[in-house]
């Protein structure tokens, strides 16, 4: 990553300036031009280090009371073709594989998911959901952030 | 939030324009103007209904890692765990859940190498192991909101 780069990432962490020019206002921080910053946000979105640019919501503060994470023990062969399939359910927000670990319950490979439930009462469903998998899951509510 | 928060929120999660007038060109698909779509946006911020407004960074193709960890921790120990892990700037997401192992949290650092001092540092310093449950493989990451 360039000095330029490392600057903008630094600058643009927190958010955008919502002035009607916000890369004019960025440019104007960091010495460099308007062009620049739009063409250095561009590249860094074609290859992945920007994952996206616009509104990042509070699930909290938009009525996403609960949520929910489960891990489950899936065989290393059925892994890949469940994951995508469990992270296409509505309420999943967040599907990975995650590693083997030497004092893990979950012997090779797990995927975990973080779905946000409206109401609390919504989580068994999402365990109804996926009962066609046969493994054993581990679902961890959220009591409180800790 | 009305009707034009909402597609604000679900409509402007991506895809913002990279122009010199983004917010006046996202307001027009919105259907609305620039002025009523900052003022909607510094309000949203300021509701906590966004966190921010801006890019997305990939934490890992910046060169940094995370991994999401988890321990068991005694309830009657557990405000003090729980706040000597929350004392660390690279943990985020921290929540006390209903499971054998009751505390559970991501940690991201700059560099990969960070996160095994990292965890054996909250594991020397609450006398716990912890968990680390480093992530191989990707299959989704988006929040839908019913609008």
């Amino acid at each position: 990553m360039t000095a330029a780069e490392l600057a903008l990432v630094k600058a643009t962490q927190h958010g955008l300036p919502l002035v009607p020019r916000p890369y004019q206002a960025l440019a104007d921080d960091l010495g460099v031009d308007e062009a620049q910053v739009i063409s250095l946000l561009r590249a860094m979105l074609a290859d992945g280090r920007i994952r996206r640019i616009g509104a990042v919501p509070n699930h909290y503060a938009i009525g996403y009371s609960a949520n929910a994470m489960s891990v489950w023990d899936v065989t290393d062969e059925a892994v890949d073709s469940l994951g995508p399939r469990v992270g296409a359910l509505a309420f999943v927000t967040h599907c990975y594989r995650t590693g083997p670990t030497t004092c893990s319950p979950w012997s090779t490979a797990a995927a975990g998911t973080r779905p946000r439930a409206r109401s609390r009462s919504s989580a068994p469903a999402w365990d109804a959901g996926c009962g066609e998998a046969t493994c054993s899951t581990a679902r961890a509510s959220s009591r409180r952030p800790g | 939030m009305d009707e034009l928060d909402r597609r604000i929120v679900n409509q402007l999660q991506g895809g913002f324009p990279l122009c010199e007038r983004p917010f006046a060109e996202a307001a027009r698909a919105l259907g609305t103007d620039e002025d009523t779509l900052l003022a909607r946006l510094r309000r949203l911020i300021e509701t906590n209904a966004l966190t921010r407004f801006g890019p997305l960074y990939d934490a890992e193709r910046l060169g940094g890692a995370f991994s999401l960890c988890a321990m068991r921790v005694a309830p009657e120990d557990f405000e003090r765990v729980a706040a000597l892990v929350n004392a660390h700037p690279e943990v985020a997401h921290n929540y006390e859940r209903e499971h054998r192992l009751n505390l559970w949290f991501v940690v991201a650092t700059s560099c990969p190498s960070q996160i095994p001092i990292l965890l054996k540092t909250i594991a020397c310093e609450t006398g716990y192991p912890v968990l680390n449950l480093p992530r191989e493989e990707e299959y989704f990451v988006e929040m839908r909101l019913s609008a």
